[in-house]
């Protein structure tokens, strides 16, 4: 499984981030994280306790912000959101949609502290 | 004093950086590079086989051989005709990513090749989240996966350029619902270009290799 690349690209843009913004420490991660999108959650933070060891971020604790798959039927530009995963619109019955949302994993957002023992 | 920073960047950004510096070199080396995906067994190394004993005489062909562990299908495309092959162990992890397919590339001399194709590890689920900078994905799907497929990995069926659906000569004997397939596949990736072939019987092959070859710039 690829989840310690993952955990690795976060660890590196949020070293990056909180380096740009003078940040003694990490102490939050705020991650989106698409109902569509393959990766998982929690072991994540099994990852990160791991390898962000040593650095400010060590300890910071993950949030994971779920973002529910939103579809759009091409043929009646009906939005709908694909139950067990039925990509049939519930309004005319045409398979075939627009993705509108579900497919984010991105870093929203962290929470550093600027000054030591603060 | 605690502050929130916010950031909004993709997670994979550092990949797909190196997936568009990956795309710029072969594009500038006049190459067409197809990134095969598929499930272990349904077909990759046969489709490779295939591909260069139609091709090899009319292109160069690299081929970029993505493993867990051994050079068997590396050995394979080179037995078959092609130019180059290069073998990547992953060592373990699931899929090729850009900086994988950049340690091929820095062993390949690209200008003299016309055709580049990259084997990716046979999974169904990873491989879709990582660009390697291709100019074309292609998911290889077969028919004894079951018709049900397209329905379990949407990530899959939806990023890819391109279909074959292989092993179409097993279709007598098994439940394989090629509309059911077909209706999830029209779903997820509408209008996709799909090419039902068969490695053992060779049929369809044809139509596969001429829009490879129709893609390569000459």
């Amino acid at each position: 499984m690829h989840e310690l690349a993952v955990t690795q690209s976060v660890l590196d843009i949020v070293l990056r981030h909180a380096k740009d913004a003078g940040a003694k420490r990490v102490t939050d991660i705020h991650i989106a994280i698409g109902e569509l999108s393959t990766n998982v959650d929690d072991s994540v933070q099994f990852y990160w306790d791991i390898i962000a060891k040593g650095t400010i971020a060590e300890g910071a604790k993950l949030h994971f912000r779920r973002v529910p798959a939103e579809l759009q039927c091409m043929a009646c530009f009906e939005k709908y959101h694909p139950d067990d995963g039925e990509l049939v619109c519930p309004k005319c019955g045409s398979v075939g949609a627009k993705i509108i949302a579900g497919e984010e994993f991105s870093l929203e957002a962290i929470d550093v502290e600027d000054q030591e023992n603060s | 004093m605690t502050q929130r920073i916010p950031i909004v960047e993709n997670i994979l950004s550092a990949n797909d950086r190196l997936a568009e510096e990956n795309r710029a070199r072969i594009e500038s080396a006049g190459v067409f590079s197809v990134n095969l995906m598929a499930s272990p067994g349904a077909g990759k190394t046969s489709i490779i086989e295939q591909t260069l004993s139609r091709l090899a005489d009319k292109l160069r062909v690299a081929v970029v051989d993505g493993d867990i562990a051994t050079s068997l299908d590396a050995d394979r495309a080179a037995a078959a005709g092609a130019q180059a092959s290069i073998q990547i162990n992953t060592g373990g992890e699931c899929h090729l990513d850009a900086v994988m397919l950049q340690g091929a590339l820095n062993q390949l001399d690209l200008s003299k090749f016309d055709l580049l194709i990259v084997e990716n590890v046979g999974n169904l689920v990873c491989p879709a989240d990582f660009r390697l900078g291709t100019h074309k994905s292609v998911l290889i799907a077969s028919t004894p996966e079951g018709d049900d497929k397209p329905y379990k990995y949407p990530g899959m069926y939806r990023g890819v350029d391109a279909l074959v659906v292989n092993k179409i000569d097993l279709l007598p004997y098994l439940d394989f619902k090629m509309d059911y397939f077909q209706r999830g596949v029209e779903a997820l990736n509408p209008g996709v270009v799909t090419f039902p072939v068969s490695c053992r019987t060779g049929e369809g092959l044809d139509a596969w290799t001429n829009w490879l070859a129709q893609n390569v710039k000459r």
